[in-house]
C-alpha cells in the first residue's frame, strides 16, 4: 500500500529511508521520524480501535500523549505491551502492532451489538445491572472483562532490562516547548544544575508544528540553537523521550525515559529498555503546554474527526494530512491556522465557526488561503460509512441551544474541531496546587501551589497562550539576567465562544446521535445529565458514576468539557461545579520501569548462615524464616519429611544431634548500666546474675504482652550477650535503642547487633558432652560447666563461647564461634559426632522437641495478646521488682480477668491424628458454623518420643488451666469432628532432670 | 515522598526513616500508683490532630537515632526537627 495521505514535502521525517511495519496483519511503510499514528494516517488507515462500552469504530483524535482512542497492543510474545498509544510509538523497522478491544476482528466486531443496544447502556449501567444476585457477580465480571477489556498482558517474563536513577537538580524543567526551553536556557546561563525533560523525541514542543519566528529566526532554527547551547553546559542534562509521570511531596518527581524502547524488541542488551528517574528538585518549572479540547457535537467520535491542533501537528511534524477534503469546526481562532495551513497544502477546507465573526487576522488569512467559511454555524451530524462521507451544518441560534434553517451537507473525508484549550495542569494538580478559572479563555489554569511542592507554571500550562509571553515567563523562571527571547505572534485563541454541547436536529441524548465528551470510557453529555438527574450532583460522584476521566488517559481531553456541560445544564458557573483531582501517573508507565533492577535475587535479600553451603551439599531442605534460609530437615534417600523428622527427633533424645542455630538474634550489651537495663527489659530479676551464668527472660511491651524471649548471659562484669528469637532480633535491638535514646539517655549501655558475627551450633542429647569433649582439652564437665553456665574454651583450635542452654530439654551445649570459623568447626563436630551416631537435624525437629517440653515459640504460640500469665509463666514475673516494661499492664482489669485464653497441651483422642494448626476449639458442637469458639491450636506435631509415638499439640483456650483433664471438641475444616484432652503442656521429662545431666 | 532533616545527618529521603507517632509522652514513674484509666491513657491513647503534630521519627537506614519533628498533618509540611530532650520550638502554633 502506498502512503496516499503523505504530502509531497514537509515534516521532520527522513524521507530518504523507508520503514516497513505491520498493523493487524497488514504490511505498511513509513519513514524515520514517524509515529505509528502518523504512519497509519499516511497510509489512509483511519479505523484503529473499538470503543470501550459501545464498541463504536474509533480513530485518532490527537497527535500526542493525550490520545484516548488509538490504544495499541505493541509487539508479541514476551515483548508485548498493551494499551500503548499509537501517537507515542515511534516507528521502527519491523514494528508489529494490533488494535485492541475487538473480536473477532476490527472491522467485524461482535461487540458492536452493544452499540445497537446502547439505550440499555446508560451511565451507571454496570452498577445498576450487575449488583444482584451477588452470587452471579463472578459470572458477570468474567463476561464484562472479556467484552470491555483493553489490551492483553504479556504471559511471559519480561526479557528486557530496566533501571532506576536518582538526580537532584537545582532546576527541573518539565516540557521543552518555547517556555520550557527558555527556562532551561535561562537556568543554564545562571549556572544552575538543570534537568530538562520532554516526552517527545525532539525538543521544541508546539514549535514543531508551527511557523513562528523567535529572535528573528525560524522557530526550528531557534530550537536548534538552544539545543546546541544546552549541550555545551556541563551541568545541564537534557532528557528526551522522557515523560514526567508523578509529582510527589517535597519536589520528588518521577519520570520514565525510553532509552531503547523506541527501537523495538531487537534493541541493545547494553542499555535498559526504560529508565525510571527519581528527581529531588530544588525548584521545578512546569512548561507542559496545553491540550486542545474537542467540541461535543453529534457523532463527534467518528474515525477521521481529530483535534484541530493535531491536524496541524501531523502536517508540520510528519508531512501528512488525514484527507483531501477537510472540515474544521471551531469556537475560537486557534483552529484557523489549521485551516489555513491545510489549504496551503492543497486541501479543500471548509471552516465551520460557531461565532458570527472571528479575529481580523484569522478571517483575512482564511479568506486569502481559499478556505470556505460558514460563520454562526454548527455541525449537527456526521455521515460515516467506512470513512467520513459528509457533515451536516446548520445555523446556530444566538443562545447556542438550538440549530435552525436548512441542513447543508458538506462532503468531506476528514474533519477536526477545537473547543478551546486546557492548560496541562496535571502535574500542578498532583502537587496539590489549586486551580483558577480564566473567564476570557474559559479554562482552568494553576493558582497557588502547596508549600511542600513549590514550583511555577509557565507558558500555555499557565493559561498564557501567547508565544512571546511564554518565552518571557520561562526565561524569568530560569533565573538568568539579560533579555528574554522574543517572538511576534498574534493572539492565538481570540474571542472564544463557549459551547459545551453543540445542539443537533433532535434533543441531545434523545435520538440516534451521540455527543461524546469522554472517548476512552465512552461517556456522553446525556450520561452526565442522567447522573445529575439521579442525584450524583457532586463532580466527584458524577465522575465515578459516568467514569468520566477515569480511563488511562486521565480525562486529558474530557474533564473540562464534562465540567462545562454540567455547569451549563445546571445554570451555574464552571467554578461552582468544582474540579476533580488529577492523580499520578500522567501517562501510564510500565511495571518494568517501576520495578527497575529490583528483580529476583535483587528484589528480596536472602540471609544465609556460615553453614548454609554445607547444609545444601548434604541434602538439607530449606525453609524461609524471615529473610533467612534455614535447614528444615535432612531427608535420607526414600524419606519424606515426616520420616526424616521422626528419625531426627528420636536420635536427639536417645543419642545426640547437631543443629545450626546461627540465625538466633544476638545483641552484645556493654556498660555499667546493663544489669539495670535488663531488669527493665525482662520480667524477672537480673541483679544477682553472676559472671559466667545464663538466664532466660521474657520481654513485654507496655501493653503487658509478650513480644520476645531469649537467654542473656553475663560474659564479664559489664558485658552481656543477649539472644532473641530469629525473627525478633531487629525489633529487640530497636526496642532497646528506643528506650535508651528517648527515655533513659543517662544510662550507660552500648547495644550492638552481633547476629552475623557468631556461628551457633547446638549439640543436644544425652551424648552431647561426649562429642564436645572429643574436640577440646578444656573441662566441660557438669561441674565445670553446669546447666545455665557459660564458658570460653578452645574448640578444635578455635576460640569458642559455650552456653549450657537447651531448647530441647536435653543436655545441651550452644557453641558460638566467630562466623568465619563456623563451617570448619561444624565439620569438626560432624566428624567427632560420627562415633556417637550423631544426627544432623533441622528446624522441624527443633520445633517438635521444644513442643514436647512445652517451650513456646513467641509469635507461634503467642500472638501479641498473651501475657506471661496466659502462657502459664507467672514463675518468671518478678513480684519484687518495682518496675519493668509492661508491669503495670499485667494488673489492668482486662489482663487480670478470668476467662482469658491460656496455654495448655492437647492430646487428640486418635493418637495418630495430628491436629491442624489453627484448628478451632469450640465449647459446643453444632450442625453448622458458627459455633462458640473458645480457643485454637497453636502448635501441633507427631512426636515419636511421647507414648512410643503419638500426636501432641499446644493450644490457647479460654480458662484453659482449669480445663486440664477435660475433653474438648474441634470441628476441622475438612468436616471431621474430633475430640482432644486438655493436658499439661510438658509431654517429656516433666521433672526436668535430663537438661541438668 | 517526604524530605526529612535528621538532626545528625541532614536531609534524606523518607525511605530512610520511620515514624513512631506522638512525641513527648514521658513514661510514668509512678505506674503502680496509677489507676487503670490513667495508665490506659499512657499506653493506648494518642492525639489525632489536624494541624501541627509533634511526632517521633527514627533514622533507621542512617545513623539509627531517634528525633522529633513538628509536622502539619493537613499539609505534610515539616516545621521543625529537633533532638530528644529538646523542647519543641515555641512559635509552632503561630505557623500552623
Ligand atoms: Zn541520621
Amino acid at each position: 500500500m502506498t502512503q496516499d495521505n503523505r504530502l509531497p514535502a514537509g515534516g521532520l521525517i527522513d524521507r530518504s529511508r523507508t520503514l516497513s511495519f505491520e498493523f493487524d496483519g497488514k504490511t505498511y511503510t513509513g519513514h524515520p521520524g514517524d509515529t505509528l499514528a502518523s504512519a497509519l494516517m499516511a497510509n489512509g488507515v483511519t479505523l484503529l480501535g473499538r470503543s470501550f462500552k459501545y464498541h463504536r469504530p474509533r480513530g485518532l483524535l490527537a497527535a500526542g500523549s493525550e490520545e484516548p482512542n488509538a490504544l495499541i497492543q505493541l509487539e508479541r510474545g514476551a515483548h508485548t505491551e498493551p494499551n500503548t498509544r499509537a501517537t507515542a510509538i515511534e516507528l521502527y523497522d519491523g514494528l508489529n502492532a494490533c488494535s485492541q478491544n475487538r473480536w473477532p476482528s476490527l472491522k467485524y466486531d461482535i461487540g458492536v451489538v452493544n452499540s445497537w443496544l446502547s439505550r440499555f447502556f446508560p451511565a451507571g449501567f454496570y452498577y445498576k445491572t450487575f449488583m444482584w444476585p451477588e452470587r452471579l457477580w463472578m459470572t458477570y465480571e468474567h463476561v464484562i472483562r472479556r467484552a470491555a477489556g483493553l489490551g492483553v498482558s504479556p504471559r511471559l517474563p519480561d526479557p528486557d532490562r530496566y533501571e532506576h536513577r536518582h538526580d537532584q537538580p537545582e532546576l527541573l524543567v518539565v516540557g521543552a516547548g518555547p517556555a520550557g526551553l527558555a527556562a532551561a536556557l535561562s537556568g543554564a546561563r545562571a549556572g544552575k544544575r538543570v534537568v530538562l525533560v520532554d516526552e517527545n523525541p525532539q525538543l521544541g514542543g508546539s514549535l514543531l508544528g508551527s511557523r513562528d519566528t523567535i529572535d528573528g529566526q525560524s522557530a526550528l532554527d531557534w530550537v536548534a540553537g538552544v539545543r546546541a547551547e544546552l549541550a555545551e553546559h556541563p551541568c545541564v542534562r537534557v532528557l528526551t523521550r522522557t515523560t514526567l509521570t508523578g509529582y510527589f511531596d517535597y519536589n520528588y518527581l518521577i519520570a520514565t525515559e525510553h532509552v531503547t524502547a523506541h527501537l523495538g524488541p531487537q534493541a541493545s542488551d547494553d542499555l535498559p529498555r526504560q529508565r525510571l528517574w527519581k528527581f529531588r528538585a530544588k525548584s521545578v518549572v512546569l512548561a507542559t503546554g496545553a491540550i486542545e479540547r474537542p467540541l461535543v457535537f453529534a457523532d463527534n467520535d467518528r474515525p477521521g474527526i481529530l483535534l484541530a491542533s493535531a491536524v496541524r501537528t501531523y502536517q508540520h511534524r510528519f508531512g501528512v494530512l488525514p484527507g483531501r477534503r477537510l472540515v474544521v469546526f471551531t469556537n475560537n481562532d486557534s483552529a484557523y491556522s489549521t485551516a489555513i495551513d491545510a489549504a496551503s497544502a492543497g486541501v479543500a477546507v471548509t471552516l465551520v465557526d460557531c461565532r458570527d465573526t472571528a479575529g481580523d487576522a484569522a478571517e483575512r488569512g482564511a479568506d486569502a488561503a481559499g478556505v470556505t467559511r460558514m460563520m454562526g454555524s454548527a455541525i449537527t451530524g456526521v455521515s460515516y460509512r467506512n470513512g467520513l462521507q459528509s457533515v451536516d451544518v446548520m445555523a446556530l441560534s444566538a443562545d447556542g441551544t438550538r440549530v435552525d434553517g436548512p441542513v447543508q451537507k458538506v462532503p468531506c473525508d476528514s474533519a477536526c474541531s477545537s473547543g478551546g484549550w486546557n492548560p496541562a495542569v496535571h502535574l500542578h494538580s498532583q502537587a496539590k496546587g489549586k486551580l483558577r478559572w480564566l473567564e476570557d479563555t474559559h479554562t482552568y489554569a494553576p493558582a497557588a501551589c502547596a508549600s511542600t511542592m513549590p514550583h511555577s507554571s509557565v507558558g500555555a500550562c499557565d493559561g498564557e497562550f501567547s508565544l512571546d509571553q511564554a518565552l518571557n515567563a520561562g526565561w524569568a523562571a530560569g533565573g538568568a539576567t539579560g533579555p528574554a527571547p522574543s517572538a511576534e505572534r498574534v493572539a492565538s485563541i481570540g474571542a472564544l465562544r463557549p459551547l459545551w454541547v453543540v445542539p443537533c436536529d433532535h434533543p441531545v441524548g434523545e435520538g440516534p446521535k451521540k455527543h461524546f465528551h469522554e472517548f476512552q470510557n465512552d461517556a456522553t453529555a446525556a450520561d452526565l445529565w442522567l447522573a445529575q438527574r439521579e442525584g450524583f450532583e457532586s463532580i466527584e460522584h458524577t465522575k465515578r458514576y459516568t467514569t468520566t476521566g477515569m480511563a488511562t488517559d486521565q480525562g486529558k481531553t474530557s474533564n473540562v468539557n464534562a465540567i462545562g456541560i454540567l455547569a451549563s445544564s445546571r445554570g451555574i458557573t464552571v467554578p461552582e461545579v468544582g474540579v476533580t483531582t488529577f492523580r499520578p501517573p500522567y501517562t501510564p508507565l510500565t511495571f518494568g520501569a517501576i520495578v527497575g533492577q529490583n528483580r529476583r535475587h535483587l528484589f528480596h535479600m536472602v540471609r544465609k548462615t556460615p553453614i548454609h553451603d554445607w547444609q545444601a551439599d548434604h541434602g538439607a531442605v530449606f525453609e524461609d524464616v524471615g529473610d533467612w534460609k534455614r535447614a528444615r530437615y535432612y531427608p535420607k534417600p526414600g524419606e519424606d519429611m515426616d520420616a526424616a523428622v521422626r528419625r531426627e527427633c528420636q536420635a536427639v533424645r536417645e543419642g545426640v544431634g547437631l543443629f545450626d542455630a546461627s540465625t538466633l538474634g544476638k545483641i552484645d550489651l556493654q556498660g555499667e548500666d546493663v544489669a539495670w537495663l535488663l531488669d527493665m527489659l525482662y520480667t524477672n530479676a537480673w541483679g544477682g546474675l553472676a559472671v559466667g551464668k545464663c538466664r532466660y527472660g521474657l520481654m513485654l511491651n507496655e501493653h503487658g504482652m509478650v513480644f520476645d524471649d531469649g537467654v542473656t548471659t553475663r560474659v564479664a562484669e559489664n558485658h552481656y550477650h543477649m539472644t532473641t528469637t530469629t525473627g525478633g532480633a531487629a525489633r529487640v535491638l530497636g526496642w532497646i535503642e528506643e528506650w535508651l535514646q528517648t527515655e533513659w539517655p543517662d544510662k550507660r549501655v552500648h547495644a550492638t547487633s552481633v547476629t552475623e558475627q557468631w556461628a551457633v551450633m547446638a549439640l543436644n542429647g544425652p551424648r552431647a558432652r561426649a562429642v564436645l569433649e572429643a574436640l577440646t582439652e578444656d573441662d566441660v564437665s557438669n561441674d565445670a560447666l553446669p546447666f545455665m553456665g557459660f564458658k570460653e574454651i578452645q574448640l578444635a583450635g578455635v576460640p569458642a563461647r559455650v552456653f549450657r542452654i537447651s531448647f530441647t530439654g536435653e543436655q545441651a551445649f550452644e557453641v558460638n564461634v566467630p562466623a568465619r570459623y563456623g563451617r570448619f568447626v561444624w565439620e569438626q563436630m560432624v566428624a567427632a559426632g560420627a562415633a556417637h551416631d550423631m544426627v544432623i537435624y533441622g528446624t522441624e525437629t527443633m520445633h517438635v522437641l521444644r513442643a514436647e517440653k512445652g517451650f513456646i515459640i513467641v509469635g507461634q504460640d503467642s500472638d501479641g495478646t498473651m501475657t506471661p500469665s496466659d502462657l502459664d509463666m507467672d514463675w518468671i514475673v518478678s513480684k519484687k521488682k518495682a518496675d519493668f516494661l509492661g508491669k503495670r499492664s499485667l494488673t489492668r482489669s482486662d489482663t487480670s480477668r478470668d476467662g482469658r485464653k491460656q496455654l495448655v497441651g492437647l492430646l487428640s483422642e486418635d493418637p495418630s491424628l495430628v491436629l491442624p494448626e489453627g484448628a478451632h476449639v469450640v465449647s459446643e458442637l453444632r450442625a453448622a458454623p458458627p459455633m462458640p469458639m473458645i480457643g485454637h491450636v497453636t502448635s501441633s506435631y507427631f512426636s515419636p518420643n511421647v507414648d512410643g509415638g503419638r500426636s501432641i499439640a499446644l493450644a490457647v483456650i479460654q480458662g484453659g488451666f482449669k480445663r486440664k483433664g477435660d475433653w474438648v471438641d474441634l470441628p476441622l475444616i475438612d468436616g471431621r469432628r474430633v475430640r482432644a484432652k486438655v493436658v499439661d503442656p510438658v509431654f517429656v521429662d516433666a521433672a526436668g532432670e535430663r537438661v541438668k545431666s | 515522598m517526604f524530605l526529612i532533616s535528621c538532626p545528625w545527618c541532614g536531609e534524606r529521603d523518607q525511605t530512610e526513616f520511620h515514624c513512631h507517632g506522638e512525641a513527648h509522652i514521658a513514661r510514668p514513674e509512678n505506674s503502680l500508683e496509677m489507676d487503670d484509666a490513667a495508665w490506659g491513657d499512657y499506653v493506648f491513647f494518642r492525639k489525632n490532630v489536624k494541624g501541627v503534630h509533634l511526632e517521633r521519627w527514627t533514622h533507621d537506614h542512617g545513623c539509627g537515632r531517634w528525633f522529633n519533628a513538628a509536622r502539619n498533618t493537613a499539609t505534610d509540611e515539616f516545621l521543625a526537627f529537633y533532638k530528644p530532650g529538646e523542647a519543641p520550638p515555641a512559635d509552632l502554633e503561630r505557623v500552623s
